[in-house]
Parts: C-alpha cells; sequence; structure tokens
C-alpha cells in the first residue's frame, strides 16, 4: 500500500473516523490504567471490555459490508467465519491453561479429560503456539470461505439463493459444534482462560492492550477495505455489485473478483472473532447460530452499506441500545425493537445513517455550490466571456 | 398365653363354623384340591396346583398368583387356606367369602423351584383362558418368551377353544417356541416349530431360533435357513420402516414449505417469517382447543377441523397485511425484503412470547389421531399417517387451484414472467398481495398439523425454517412438483442417513449434500426454463 493509495482512499469521513478510532484506542486504555479507580474520567474495566467487544463487532459489519455493500453478495453466514476464528484462538487459550485446569492434565483441556479423550486430537496440534493458532485464525475461516466461495461462484448461485446456502453452511457448522465427539467442547464451548501470550487475561492491563489492539486491527481493517474499494479491482467489484451480467460480458471474470473479496472478507471476520474471545472469555457454538450472523447484516444496514465507515457505526449503536436494552426494564421489548429496526431501516432508511447523512450532506454542498456559482456568475460575467473568448 | 390361647380357640370355632357352613355347599374336587396347600408338602402343592390351575373356578387366578407372591396362607389345623390381598383383606380360598381374620397358626405355603416354574406355567396358562382378548394375547406372547415345557397343555387346550385369529397365531407361536425346546419333541414337530417362527420373522424369533441349543442335524439347518431369511425380511421391513419415517419428514417438510415455494416462486421474495406463520397457525389451534375445553366439550374430536380453515384466515389475513405494509415497499430488492421479513419474525416470536408466555403449550389429539396400528413388523401411528393425507391434500387441491382458477393462472403469468402479465392487463401487485396471503395461509395451516407432533412455543416457525428454505432451495422455483419431489427426497434421505450416520451428522450431511448440489444446479431440480436470466 503506497501512501498514494491512502491518501487516495482517505476522504473526510474516513479521516474522522480514523482519527475517533485512534483516540478512542490510546484515550480509552490510557484513562483505564492511569486514572484512579471511581475518578469521574476513569473508564472502568467492564467498560473497556464491553467497547472491546463492539470494537470486534465493527471489524465483523466491515467485512460483511466488503462483500454486501461493494460486491452485492448477501451472507448470511459471516457469524460462522467469526466463530471459526474465535474458535482458532480458543484453542490457543484452551492450550495455555496447561496444568491449572480442573483436572489439572498438562496437555488435554478440562472438557476432554471430562470426555474420558486418550490423546489429543491431531487437529489441535500446534495450537500451543501464539503464532500458529494466529495464522490458523486467518487461514482457517479464509480457507472455508474460498472453497466454499469457489464452488458458488463458479456456478454463478447468486442473491438469494447465495444467502440461503450461506445460512445452511452456519447452520450445519453449528450442529456440529454442538456435538461433544467433535473435539471442540461440545455445547459448552471453551471458557476459563488463563493466560495469553503469558499475560493474564482478566488483567486490566490485558485487556486495555486487547482493546488497543481490537482498534489497531479496526484500523486496518478499515484501509485494507478503503485501499480494495478505492482500486480498480474495487470499480470492478461494484460492477459486479450493479450488473454481474454486464460486467462478464465486459469480460472480467467475475467469479475470481467475488472469490477474493469473500476470502479477504471471511479472513477479517475471523480475526473479529480472535480478537473477540479473549475479551469475552468464552467461545461457544450458540456464535454460529444462523441469527447472529443475520443481525450482523442489520448493523450494517442500519450504518449505511456501502461505506464502511457506517458498517462499523451501526455495529456500534445497535449493541450499544442493545446492552442498554436488554439490562433494564425494557428487556422484553427488545427483540420488537430489534424487528422493527430491521423493517424500519429496510424500509425507510436503506442508505442507512452515514449514507443518508452523505446524501444530504452531497445535496446541500450542491446547493451551496450552486448558489455561489450563479452569484458568482452575475458578478464575473464579464470576465468569463473574456475567458472564454480567450480559451478560443 | 391365655390371650393367644383364646384367639386360637376363637379361631378355631371360627373355622369350625365355617367348615360346618361352607363345606356341604361346595365340597368337590376344586375344594380338596385347595384343602391340600395345607399339607405344606411340596408333591402335594404340586398336585393342587394342576388341579386348581385346570378347574376353571374363578379362584383359580387369585389362588395361584396369591401362591406365587406368598400371599396363600394355610392353616395346617384347620386344613383351611387363605388368600390374603394386598389390602390386607382375606377370603377363603375354597369358597371365595371374605374372612374377618386369618388365624395365626396359618403360614405361607412354601414354594420350591420346580414349583415356582409349575407356577408360573399355570399362571400363564390360567390368564390364556382370561376371557379379555389383550390379556390372554400377552399371556400368549410371555409363554412364547419363556417356552416353559409346563405350559405346553395349557397352550393346547387355549388352542383348542381360541377363536380370536391374532391370539390363536400368538398361541400357534407359542407352541412352536415351547415344542422347539422340548427334548422329547419328534424331528418332525420341530421341524414344524421352526417354520412356523420362521414365519413369524420378528427380532424375537431370530433370538429364539439362535439360541435353541442342541438339536437334530436337520433342525439346525432349517433354523439356520429360518435365520437367514428373518434376517433378510428384517432388512427390508427396517427399509420400509425408513422409508416410512422418510415420508412422515417429507410430509413435514413439503407442508412447511409449500407456501414459501408459492411466495417465492411467484414474488421471488424470501419470507424469513413464514415459519411464525406456521406458528401462528399453531397457537390458532391452541386457542380453539382451549375454547372447545372450556365452553363445548363434545366438539373436541373436531378441533382440528374448525382451526385448519381458521388458522389459514388467520394466518392468511396477516400475509396480506404484511404484504401491504411492508413487502409492496421492497419490491426488486430480495435481499432487503429477506431482511425486513427476518425482523417481522422477530416481532411475531415477541409478540406471541408475550401474548401466550415463552413455554410450551399444550395441543391435545384428538382421538381419531392418537394410537397407531401394526404394518407388518413396523408400527404406524395414526397422526403421522394423517399428516401425510392432510400434506397430500393441501398439495392436491393448490394444484388445482393454480391450474384451474383465474388466480392461479395469473399467478403463472406473474410467475413466467411479470411484465409481460402486467402488460396484459393482470393486476400484478393484486396477484402479489393475495399469493402472500396464499403461502403464508398454507403456512398457517401448516401450523395445525405440525402443532399435532411437535411443541407449540414461539420457537416452532424457527425449526423449520431452515429446512424449508433447503426444500425450496433444493426443489426448484416456481415449480410445485419441485417442492414435492425436494421435500420427500430430503426427508427419505434424512432417515436413511440416520441409523448410518446419527441424527446430527446425517442432517449435517444433507445441508453439504444440498450446498454441493447447488453448485450443479443453481436453481434447483427443476429450474423454470425462460428467458428471466435474472432481475
Amino acid at each position: 500500500m503506497t501512501p498514494h493509495m491512502l491518501t487516495r482512499s482517505l476522504d473526510r469521513g474516513a479521516t474522522i473516523f480514523l482519527a475517533v478510532v485512534v483516540a478512542c484506542g490510546i484515550l480509552i486504555p490510557l484513562s483505564n490504567l492511569l486514572l484512579p479507580a471511581g475518578s469521574f474520567l476513569q473508564v472502568p474495566t467492564y467498560l473497556v471490555a464491553l467497547w472491546g467487544k463492539y470494537v470486534c463487532y465493527a471489524i465483523l459489519a466491515l467485512s460483511i459490508d466488503l462483500i454486501w455493500g461493494y460486491c452485492g453478495i448477501l451472507s448470511l453466514g459471516h457469524g460462522a467465519f467469526f466463530a471459526l476464528g474465535g474458535y482458532a484462538m480458543g484453542m490457543y487459550l484452551m492450550r495455555q491453561i496447561g496444568s491449572r485446569g480442573v483436572y489439572g492434565n498438562p496437555i488435554l483441556p478440562d472438557f476432554m479429560v471430562f470426555l474420558n479423550y486418550s490423546k489429543l486430537p491431531w487437529y489441535w496440534y500446534g495450537f500451543d503456539m501464539f503464532w500458529f493458532a494466529a495464522l490458523m485464525v486467518l487461514i482457517v475461516p479464509g480457507l472455508l470461505a474460498f472453497c466454499f466461495g469457489w464452488l458458488a461462484f463458479r456456478s454463478r448461485v447468486t442473491g438469494v439463493y447465495l444467502s440461503i446456502i450461506t445460512q445452511a453452511m452456519t447452520y450445519a457448522l453449528l450442529l456440529a459444534f454442538f456435538r461433544n465427539d467433535f473435539g471442540f467442547g461440545g455445547n459448552n464451548g471453551m471458557t476459563d482462560f488463563k493466560d495469553i501470550l503469558g499475560f493474564n487475561v482478566q488483567a486490566e492491563g490485558t485487556r486495555a492492550a486487547l482493546f488497543a489492539l481490537s482498534c489497531l486491527a479496526l484500523i486496518a481493517g478499515f484501509l485494507i477495505c478503503r485501499a480494495i474499494v478505492s482500486s480498480k479491482l474495487g470499480k470492478v467489484l461494484i460492477a459486479v455489485r450493479d450488473a454481474e451480467s454486464r460486467t462478464r460480458f465486459l469480460g472480467y471474470r467475475v467469479e475470481s473478483y467475488k472469490l477474493f473479496v469473500f476470502t479477504v472478507s471471511a479472513c477479517m471476520a475471523g480475526v473479529a472473532g480472535a480478537l473477540y474471545v479473549p475479551q469475552v472469555g468464552i467461545i461457544n457454538p450458540s456464535e454460529f447460530a444462523p441469527g447472529n450472523s443475520i443481525e450482523a447484516v442489520i448493523w450494517v444496514a442500519v450504518g449505511g452499506r456501502g461505506t464502511l465507515v457506517g458498517a462499523a457505526l451501526g455495529a456500534v449503536v445497535v449493541n450499544y441500545a442493545k446492552t442498554f436494552f436488554t439490562s433494564g426494564m425494557l428487556a422484553p421489548y427488545w427483540l420488537f425493537m430489534l424487528g422493527a429496526m430491521f423493517i424500519l431501516v429496510t424500509l425507510l432508511l436503506p442508505k442507512g445513517i452515514v449514507g443518508t447523512f452523505n446524501a444530504w450532506w452531497d445535496s446541500s454542498k450542491e446547493r451551496r455550490l450552486a448558489e455561489k456559482t450563479t452569484s458568482a456568475a452575475a458578478e464575473d460575467g464579464v470576465t468569463e466571456a473574456k475567458m472564454a473568448e480567450e480559451a478560443q | 398365653m391365655p390371650a393367644n390361647l383364646s384367639a386360637r380357640l376363637c379361631s378355631l370355632l371360627l373355622s369350625l363354623f365355617l367348615i360346618a357352613f361352607a363345606l356341604p355347599a361346595f365340597a368337590g374336587p376344586f375344594e380338596d384340591a385347595v384343602a391340600k396347600f395345607a399339607n405344606d408338602d411340596y408333591s402335594d402343592t404340586e398336585e393342587a396346583i394342576g388341579v386348581v390351575a385346570s378347574s376353571g373356578n374363578t379362584l383359580a387366578f387369585p389362588i395361584i398368583s396369591a401362591l406365587q407372591d406368598g400371599r396363600l396362607m394355610a392353616d395346617p389345623d384347620s386344613k383351611k387356606v387363605y388368600v390374603t390381598g394386598a389390602d390386607g383383606k382375606s377370603i377363603d380360598a375354597a369358597t371365595g367369602q371374605a374372612v374377618a381374620s386369618v388365624p395365626d397358626s396359618a403360614s405361607a405355603v412354601r414354594l420350591n423351584n420346580r414349583l415356582r416354574r409349575s407356577v408360573d406355567a399355570a399362571i400363564g396358562s390360567l390368564t390364556l383362558q382370561s376371557p379379555d382378548i389383550g390379556a390372554r394375547l400377552q399371556a400368549a406372547q410371555s409363554v412364547f418368551k419363556s417356552h416353559e415345557e409346563t405350559s405346553l397343555e395349557a397352550v393346547d387346550g387355549a388352542l383348542a377353544k381360541e377363536t380370536n385369529r391374532s391370539v390363536k397365531a400368538a398361541l400357534g407361536d407359542a407352541r412352536a417356541a415351547i415344542l422347539l425346546f422340548k427334548p422329547d419333541a419328534t424331528e418332525v414337530e420341530k421341524l414344524e416349530a421352526v417354520a412356523t417362527i420362521k414365519a413369524r420373522g420378528d427380532q424375537e424369533a431370530m433370538a429364539l431360533l439362535t439360541g435353541m441349543g442342541d438339536q437334530p442335524a436337520s433342525v439346525t439347518k432349517a433354523a439356520a435357513s429360518a435365520i437367514g431369511s428373518i434376517q433378510s425380511s428384517l432388512a427390508v421391513w427396517s427399509m420400509v420402516q425408513n422409508a416410512w419415517y422418510g415420508l412422515s419428514l417429507g410430509s413435514v417438510l413439503l407442508l412447511a414449505a409449500i407456501g414459501l415455494a408459492i411466495t417465492f416462486g411467484v414474488m421471488g421474495v424470501i419470507n424469513m417469517a413464514h415459519g411464525e406463520m406456521v406458528m401462528i397457525g399453531a397457537y390458532t389451534t391452541f386457542v380453539v382447543q382451549e375454547v372447545i375445553r372450556t365452553r363445548y366439550p363434545g366438539l373436541f374430536d373436531y378441533s382440528l377441523l374448525i382451526a385448519v380453515p381458521l388458522a389459514f384466515l388467520v394466518a392468511g389475513a396477516l400475509g396480506v397485511v404484511i404484504e401491504r405494509s411492508i413487502i409492496r415497499f421492497l419490491y426488486g430488492r430480495p435481499l432487503e425484503t429477506l431482511l425486513a421479513t427476518w425482523g417481522l419474525s422477530l416481532v411475531l416470536q415477541q409478540a406471541v412470547r408475550t401474548m401466550f408466555g415463552p413455554t410450551n403449550r399444550e395441543v391435545g389429539n384428538p382421538s381419531w389421531m392418537s394410537g397407531a396400528f401394526e404394518l407388518g413388523q413396523i408400527t404406524i401411528t395414526y397422526n403421522r399417517l394423517w399428516i401425510l393425507v392432510f400434506t397430500l391434500a393441501v398439495f392436491a387441491i393448490l394444484l388445482a387451484m393454480l391450474r384451474y382458477t383465474a388466480l392461479g393462472l395469473e399467478m403463472r403469468a406473474v410467475t413466467q414472467n411479470r411484465r409481460m402479465a402486467a402488460s396484459m392487463g393482470i393486476a400484478t401487485s393484486r396477484v402479489d398481495a393475495l399469493t402472500f396471503g396464499l403461502g403464508s395461509g398454507i403456512a398457517g395451516i401448516a401450523g395445525v398439523a405440525l402443532s399435532q407432533i411437535d411443541n407449540v412455543s414461539p420457537n416452532l416457525g424457527q425449526s423449520y425454517i431452515i429446512d424449508s428454505f433447503m426444500v425450496v432451495v433444493f426443489g426448484g422455483v416456481g415449480n410445485l412438483w419441485g417442492t414435492l419431489v425436494g421435500a420427500f427426497t430430503l426427508g427419505i434421505a434424512n432417515k436413511f442417513l440416520e441409523p448410518v450416520a446419527g441424527a446430527v451428522l446425517g442432517k449435517i450431511a444433507i445441508l453439504v449434500l444440498i450446498i454441493l448440489f447447488i453448485q450443479k444446479r443453481p436453481r434447483g431440480l427443476f429450474a423454470l426454463k425462460g428467458r428471466a436470466v435474472e432481475a
């Protein structure tokens, strides 16, 4: 990524967004660690973890916006990539527990001892090393997305059909991970994590660092997405979104473009899941539930599809609302609100918050520009006529 | 001990009185036999068991079963025998008359192992003569399992008197089983027995033949071939059973998916709230049954017949409202429709949860839907059978409607080419609304049927929605036959995979297979051929 590409891909909204994320990523951990507990400006640790969760959701939303907003692929199974990344991280964290588990087995995680495993299944090898787990966070979701996308896009499965089979994919994974003999902890999943890279996951410092790291990942993800969508490749993606057949007839290999962006998006979702697990402290099969993936899509729709900034914003806004409403007396009404949000946003706010704001801003700018030019034209009519003459 | 002595004197007097009173009226071989129980001698007891069991007296069964349980008390002094009941009341074994108390000198008639066997056999043969057909059948089956040689006589006796066909067959099986294990039965008898048991052909028959021990060579050979043929017939029956389960599951899938197929086919709209329409149909059934229970209990058997049209109307009306208020603004944007209807499904679920509570509500089976019958080696429950019939009827009606009514014609036209249909003067928006209403209404009546086999809870619809999608996507859009074939294929495939791979793995395998299948045929099994490449 050259500096030129970076500057070209940044507009005003993106700059503000990046500034906010950087500020949060630095200020929130610092305030949590340096200011005395209970002070007005101190961010309590539980809030750091909560906001860290939102940031991970924002990364997931970005990954969905990349394919849905710019390439027209509505994946209802992105939660699966998120959860797979989370499981890869969870496996690393499980191996880090070592002999401190309830059963004190140095190799086998507690649930395996409980389920009478005699030795570690082969697919758990290597997860005691962080670099390997980190690699798997990218490779496992990426590989699944690549295989799935290669099959689907090559045979031109599009639109709702693709949405339905992505949903079937995450549903199949949900069923599989619920099984005890699958070797991933069954319906209890993995929890009781102790260390990450030698630091206690419960410690304030680790949580603050994880939060900062999540913000960093969000920034990196955002920049990657910006770079993709503002490149020539991005133009082709938008063409695919708007007129797939025409793009194909123009000679572009539509399926390759889709496959590329789908795989990148799945890797991003995997990273989001990997950062999510140590902050939340648990990963279980319910992350694969089809409902979760659809909910993630609505974050993007609320924030503004095809704006990137909007996706991240939508994830934070909807999840903040969820936390706010499900913790109070209004809890029984949360599903009404979430449902109404789905309906109202698609009906009344198809561009989402950011998209609508952008449209309003652009039109008002145009109006101002138009006013300016008309008044300028009245004043400088003579000069303009002169210039025209000179040009001829 | 004067108190004890006086009690004994009293009981003696009482017994004497009873003897004086009862004996003249009832003296006979039965009474003599009963008195033998009091001798406390094993051979006398055995003789008594034989006589009592074959006497035909109504007291025979209570006496023998009391003997079995150690409740038969005999007084060696008076030679009187009493049957004490579990409730503490006692009767005189010989007369059946109630007695105030059993004398202290009486003790339980003792048994040894040999006697216990004859008691069991006697009990078996006594129930073989029971007036209740069910009891006779059960007795015959228990004799078949125990195949005690001592029961042979009783079985032969019962066989001679038996008129009921199925009891007679069971008795024949029991007789064959006894002969097979009887050391002194002739080879011919044993060969016949093997043939009879082979004809029975179930798991028990096979267990009997495999465990029959030393036999003449010809019998062993016949048994081996019988085992082979039973095994293959059992394999066939288990195939039939799987096929039946598959058909049953397929009918449920078809019922759930058929409405979805219509809306998806005509409007290209994936209605994620379809499952909730099914749920609303189920809750309509619940409400109908509640009203019937409280007001008109006599109508309970008709509750489903009332619920079907009501559920159709409720869900259908709701469907029309949804189409007019939400869906119609989203035409041409199928992905947004998908999201909006998902939101709608959340709202509907939560609304039902608020109104009816989050727990399962009980919906009863009318009498004609409960119970089961045997077909060969498999059991078919009436509710599953009726659901299959009902599904096929709904399918046929829908097919006829599409084929022969004006609305059906318009729907087909819009499915094939919306713009051309509009140009020909079809009010497509009206067709859309009615189609959506029809699809939802059918989901509603699916809910009535599903309320009979599934839990009626706010999550009812959720459990069917993904399967319904799979059926529609697999079968192909715009073609009801595709949905039919898709539903039954998936149902049967699922049930045949289940015994091999287990329920969950089978389901996962089906999902993976569908995903792979979609790669090969992106538009499903029966895709509409036409120029409509894509919107």
